[in-house]
């Protein structure tokens, strides 16, 4: 390439490189002068008004009382209301997270089975629930399922699980006598069994003899506890149901309506997302690669377990995380249907302290802290799901 | 070349134009008030009209834009035409009259309990009027001014007949539906703490939800203020079926709010709703205020409030007989009652509660006209 002998002339403002400089120092003064002129703007509107941005009034008492999740009474100060708002948050969003992607990774399978009624039904699934608004589909699960359940005096009673419309009620364990023993037991066989799992799955590697750690290691942490409940002279732990007592249920372990149609709601629509994110994975997969797998002798299962799910995984990861961060956000619907999560919590105090700009402030701080949080975690899973060399 | 100058200029254009909306509505009220206030005092003489700046963007403008909740039948609702009906929007149609002449002038903004204040501090609104409760706290600490109560409410259940409950004692381990970030919410927590009783809350966003939630048997009770209750029973699949207890769980002062700071503005409002308050005092309804001004009354106060004698108007900034505007285009406060809380409507009582005139042993009651 010829050098321009005209280069030295230039007038500096033809000049690429001071172009480019100048160009992203004035998009910085702008974006800063905008930013400047929005702050003042706010704070010109709030002295007009005499109000003030401290937050001191998170120590106030909040007058109002949380009956869900860990709960606060009355006489507790605003911020102690924003963490049970926090925790309510936090349980739906990690309960979602799990059985979202056992939903989202048997559905994407089941979008590619040979079955003709799996693949339809996965497929229908996926586009119902993808195509309609999430707020729609929570208003319809709490109002049009949820809610039309029976009422506490006609509950159903399925062995040992009640459901109402008041909620869902699981018997709850209540350690007896021999509990400490018994639980002596379960750790044993758990580790036990995770001993027993690594040695025989070295000597499988070593030999290529079929050791079957899995089963092995299975038995332990299943027998011993098993033994211990059977050899103790009673059983360790009982079940409490729960009774009506009342106007209320009293006992057992209780979902409230509001906790179920949320998951209910996170879970499906997510699911949805995470299905066609699965289904694009495995077929990412070079098709030479579950051939060559099975031409090797391994079950349909084990082809999928053993080499395309593991390859997939670095195509699928990225847009999970994508698919997670919306759950955790859209966690902040909780409000339509009566469930106190963090974003309900924030509206509550907002609205009884009247102290808008804190509250809104501290609430988009603690959505950004979760959703930073859920990228490190995916992004270091990303890291080392990354195949080594590629 | 040409292409490129017309997207720059459309990009400088929006740029502007986005920094033009972005601006306050609004003049900054605090320091016009504290001018004309010092000037009235030290050197102005009796008969000077203070001026309001809001009142002045308002008639800018052509329309007050007021607050109003369309989920309370009686206080506040859409009517199947699409129009704001109710107690709450008609104090909006009188505050128009007495401003333009016209009851229509007004740009009704839908609001939230939760959004409510907001509105007003943000200056999106010009006056709030939905049912909303007068406490300490709010007059004093979220920059707004309360005017005169129009309605004075108190917080009651509503129960299933069903459930047999003939006292909020007989309510203990209840879930109760309530609406998020309400005075009701509060006093809730205050009713069954005082009681020592255990309940369930299940707090929803807006009314209809939290009426929905109750009708479907969620809860064993839904509370809010008696008035609400009144309206929200009439909504449920068989009104006959649910009954509201006896018990009044706090006193909830209903009325108009707007932004704290502009003094001229605040008085235009209250007076303007006293004069709903003398109007029916005296006697003078939608349909005899033109008679009765055409008729050279005798009565001192209904020539004042008719504007024959005086200049009270225009110590409003005001035409001097806006009140036989206001009183033409929704009637006196009995008959607004009459005709959104009336036996027409949500059917509320009046009589023998405190809602009645002063005159008849109630709580409606305003300042003479002099």
């Amino acid at each position: 390439m010829a050098r321009s002998p005209s280069r030295s002339f230039e007038p500096f403002w033809r000049d690429v490189r001071v172009l480019r400089v100048a160009g992203q120092i004035a998009f910085t003064l702008a974006a800063l002068a905008v930013a400047a002129w929005l702050v003042s703007n706010l704070n010109q509107a709030l002295e007009a008004r005499g109000l003030d941005l401290s937050f001191s009034f998170l120590r106030r008492t909040a007058g109002f009382a949380i009956t869900q999740g860990p709960g606060m009474v009355r006489t507790d100060p605003y911020w102690k209301a924003f963490l049970v708002g926090l925790a309510n948050s936090l349980s739906v969003i990690l309960a979602g997270l799990v059985l979202t992607t056992l939903i989202g990774l048997l559905a994407g399978i089941a979008l590619l089975s040979p079955n003709w009624l799996l693949r339809n039904a996965a497929r229908t699934y996926v586009e119902v629930i993808r195509n309609t608004p999430l707020l729609v589909q929570l208003f319809f699960i709490y109002f049009g399922v949820v809610l039309t359940m029976p009422s506490l005096q006609d509950r159903l009673e399925l062995g040992p699980v009640i459901l109402s419309q008041r909620g869902v009620w699981l018997p709850r364990p209540v350690p007896q006598d021999g509990y400490p023993i018994w639980l002596a037991s379960v750790a044993v066989g758990l580790a036990l069994g995770v001993w027993a799992y690594t040695r025989r799955e070295r000597r499988r590697r070593l030999t290529g003899e079929e050791t079957r750690p899995f089963l092995s290691a299975l038995a332990l942490i299943v027998g011993l506890p098993l033994l211990g409940w059977i050899v103790l002279p009673e059983p360790p732990l009982s079940f409490e149901t729960a009774v009506l007592d009342g106007l209320r249920m009293v006992g057992g372990l209780r979902m409230t309506p509001e906790f179920f149609a949320l998951l209910l709601g996170l879970v499906l629509y997510t699911g949805a997302f995470i299905a066609d994110i699965v289904r694009a994975g495995i077929l990412a997969v070079a098709h030479g690669q579950r051939e060559a797998a099975r031409s090797l002798g391994l079950s349909e299962g084990n082809v999928l377990r053993l080499v395309v799910l593991p390859q997939s995984m670095r195509v699928v990861i990225p847009p999970l995380t994508n698919q997670y961060l919306n759950l955790a956000k859209n966690s902040s619907l909780a409000f339509g249907i009566g469930y106190l999560d963090l974003y309900a919590v924030s509206q509550i105090i907002f609205n009884q302290s009247g102290q808008a700009v804190q509250v809104i402030a501290l609430l988009m701080a603690t959505y950004l802290a979760l959703s930073l949080l859920i990228s490190v975690v995916m992004n270091w899973f990303n890291r080392r799901m990354a195949i080594p060399g590629r | 070349m040409i292409r490129k100058a017309t997207v720059l200029a459309v990009a400088a254009l929006s740029l502007g134009l986005l920094v033009a909306a972005c601006q306050p509505a609004e003049p900054v009220i605090q320091e016009v008030r504290v001018v004309e206030t010092q000037e009235v005092q030290v050197n102005v003489p009796v008969e000077f009209v203070m001026e309001s700046a809001r009142l002045d963007a308002v008639r800018d403008r052509g329309q007050l834009v007021c607050g109003v909740n369309t989920s309370v039948p009686g206080f506040g609702f859409v009517d199947a035409n699409g129009l704001n009906v109710g107690f709450d929007p008609d104090v909006c149609r009188a505050l128009a009259a007495a401003i333009f002449g016209d009851p229509a002038a007004v740009e009704f903004r839908p609001l939230t309990a939760a959004e409510r204040f907001t509105a007003l501090q943000t200056n999106e609104i010009d006056v709030l009027s939905r049912n909303t409760t007068w406490t300490m706290s709010r007059d004093v600490e979220l920059g707004t001014d309360f005017g005169p109560t129009t309605f004075y409410d108190g917080q009651g259940m509503l129960v299933p007949k069903a459930k047999g409950f003939t006292s909020l004692d007989d309510m203990g381990g209840a879930a109760i539906c309530v609406l998020a970030g309400t005075t009701t919410e509060a006093n809730l927590a205050d009713a069954f703490n005082t009681r020592g009783l255990e309940y369930e809350a299940l707090v929803l966003d807006t009314g209809d939800a939290t009426a929905a939630a109750y009708d479907e048997g969620r809860c064993d009770g839904l509370t809010s203020d008696k008035s609400q209750l009144a309206g929200l029973r009439t909504t449920m699949t068989t009104p006959d079926d649910h009954v509201i207890l006896p018990e009044t769980m706090s006193k909830e002062p209903l009325g108009p709010v707007w932004a704290h700071g502009d003094q001229q503005w605040g008085d235009m409002v209250r007076w303007v709703v006293w004069s709903l308050i003398v109007a029916e005092e005296k006697g003078i309804t939608q349909a005899n205020v033109a008679d009765i001004a055409a008729s050279d009354p005798k009565d001192p106060e209904t020539r004042r409030l008719l504007g024959i004698e005086g200049e009270f108007g225009a110590l409003l900034g005001l035409e001097p007989d806006f009140v036989i505007d206001v009183i033409t285009a929704v009637g006196n406060y009995g008959e607004i009652y009459e005709r959104h809380l009336g036996p027409a409507g949500t059917n509320i009582p009046r009589e023998g509660t405190l809602n009645a005139l002063w005159t008849d042993g109630g709580l409606i009651y305003a300042p003479p006209w002099r």
